[in-house]
């Protein structure tokens, strides 16, 4: 087991051990009962999403400036990452809402604004899909990833003048002590596993360039001279 | 700055002029938003009440899925003779290209808006002659935040390969707060705004064309380029 693997395990163990804490140390809640475990992973979940989308603002700013394919690849990475742990997050607060508030889905302003920032990277990772030329690609991309996030605020802001009902966001200042730090251990065990699978998505996409660059002197080298000075290779 | 202008007059100019030689486009994409209204009757209809309720928000429905297929003919008309290559190679900045074809797009869907809006104060009993001057005010502001991201947006889509359905993807999320803004405030507008909501909706969509014009001139470099 190589280094990367001991990292792999030492996550998984560290979100194991959060979780099995938070159960112990927290008492079932007033009203939720054993409900309220669910945000040992949901809000956890929704910091780290938040934290990937912010490192796709940071690094598609950065491939702008320095053209450095790598900071596209962390982009990627980190943007695919944040949309599965969007995804959970919108998943496990249904899962919350129903037997809480009656209903899978209530168009609040939390809620709502979280689901059209999946669809913003949805949009963003289609983009990356039906892009083939990578340098095209990174660019395309950074400007995309640049302008969805700053379109973060502003639709946060306008579903929230909308409407809301979303109760007051659980940080460990507004939690009875006894679930402070569940929630806080737990934060950052997912974050660990956030990391971990922007590492390895980052890996597999350093691979997956390295294999179309093979492709493309492979494919070259069978044209015959005279096509490629025509086409100014 | 001047020779930036008059660049962008000319990119804006030219696009006009194709699009009015044929009409074929604008045709198509007015007669999208007049059947988009009409189904957006059938389908919540024919209960006045109801129509009226609901004709902010299906006016503005009918405005972006309409529009959305202005976008990406504006690009394509420039990569069928790979006129968008010369027009690159032009030196000097490229935002003119970006401000042209933004101002082509807006008048285009501005067009498309003359007819159509009317048409669905008709349809759906909406008094727009109520508050005549704030509704053209809102439909400016929220139509130049559309058309901005649209024109910015198209650059990328238009080159993929699945740029029909690319662009909507990537285009629609994004205009959430125009859609919201601009249909509360219209709808406010059209039944009297007695809690004087439209202000707040106002300064949302003015903020919104700030940003999203100011980060789409920076970066469309990077979206028109490579």
């Amino acid at each position: 087991m190589g280094i990367s693997g001991l990292i792999t395990l030492l996550a998984f163990v560290a979100l194991a051990a959060a979780q099995a804490f938070g159960f112990v140390t927290s008492p079932p809640d007033r009203d939720m009962g054993d409900l309220q475990k669910i945000m040992y992973v949901h809000v956890p979940a929704a910091w780290s999403a938040f934290l990937c989308f912010f490192v796709v603002f940071v690094e598609s700013v950065r491939y702008l400036w320095r053209r450095d394919e790598r900071d596209d690849l962390i982009a990627a990475s980190a943007a695919e990452t944040g949309a599965v742990l969007t995804a959970l997050t919108l998943m496990l607060g249904s899962i919350w809402g129903r037997p809480t508030w009656g209903v899978w889905w209530a168009w609040d302003a939390r809620l709502t604004s979280t689901a059209v920032l999946l669809v913003i990277y949805a949009g963003y990772l289609a983009l990356r899909a039906f892009a083939d030329e990578p340098e095209r690609r990174a660019q395309w991309s950074a400007a995309v990833g640049i302008l969805g996030a700053l379109n973060v605020p502003v639709v946060y802001m306008s579903v929230k003048w909308w409407r809301t009902l979303h109760q007051l966001q659980s940080t460990p200042s507004t939690l009875d002590p006894r679930y402070a730090w569940g929630l806080r251990l737990n934060g950052l065990a997912v974050l660990a596993i956030a990391i971990l699978f922007m590492v390895h998505r980052y890996k597999i996409a350093r691979l997956e360039r390295r294999a179309e660059r093979v492709a493309e002197e492979e494919a070259l080298a069978y044209l015959p001279m005279d096509i490629l000075e025509e086409a100014h290779v | 700055m001047r020779r930036e202008l008059a660049r962008a007059r000319a990119v804006a100019w030219k696009d006009l002029r194709t699009e009015r030689r044929t009409m074929a486009n604008f045709n198509a994409v007015l007669f999208l938003a007049v059947l988009m209204l009409l189904l957006f009757g059938f389908a919540l209809g024919p209960d006045a009440a109801a129509l009226r309720e609901s004709a902010g928000g299906v006016i503005w429905l009918a405005i972006l899925f309409s529009g959305v297929l202005a976008f990406n003919r504006s690009y394509q008309v420039e990569l069928d003779d790979n006129a968008l290559e010369v027009l690159l190679l032009y030196p000097g900045a490229r935002w003119p290209i970006f401000v042209g074809k933004l101002a082509a797009n807006l008048a285009f869907v501005l067009g498309v808006e003359l007819i159509a809006v009317p048409l669905a104060g008709i349809l759906f009993h909406v008094a727009l002659t109520r508050a005549l001057l704030p509704l053209t005010g809102v439909l400016l502001l929220g139509t130049f935040g559309f058309v901005t991201l649209g024109t910015f947006y198209a650059a990328v889509a238009s080159r993929t390969r699945a740029r029909e359905i690319l662009l909507p993807l990537l285009l629609l999320p994004m205009l959430v707060p125009v859609l919201i803004a601009a249909a509360k405030a219209t709808a406010a507008l059209t039944s009297g705004d007695v809690m004087g909501d439209a202000t707040a909706w106002f300064r949302l969509l003015i903020a919104f064309d700030l940003i999203f014009f100011t980060a789409a001139m920076l970066v469309f470099d990077a979206a028109i380029g490579g």
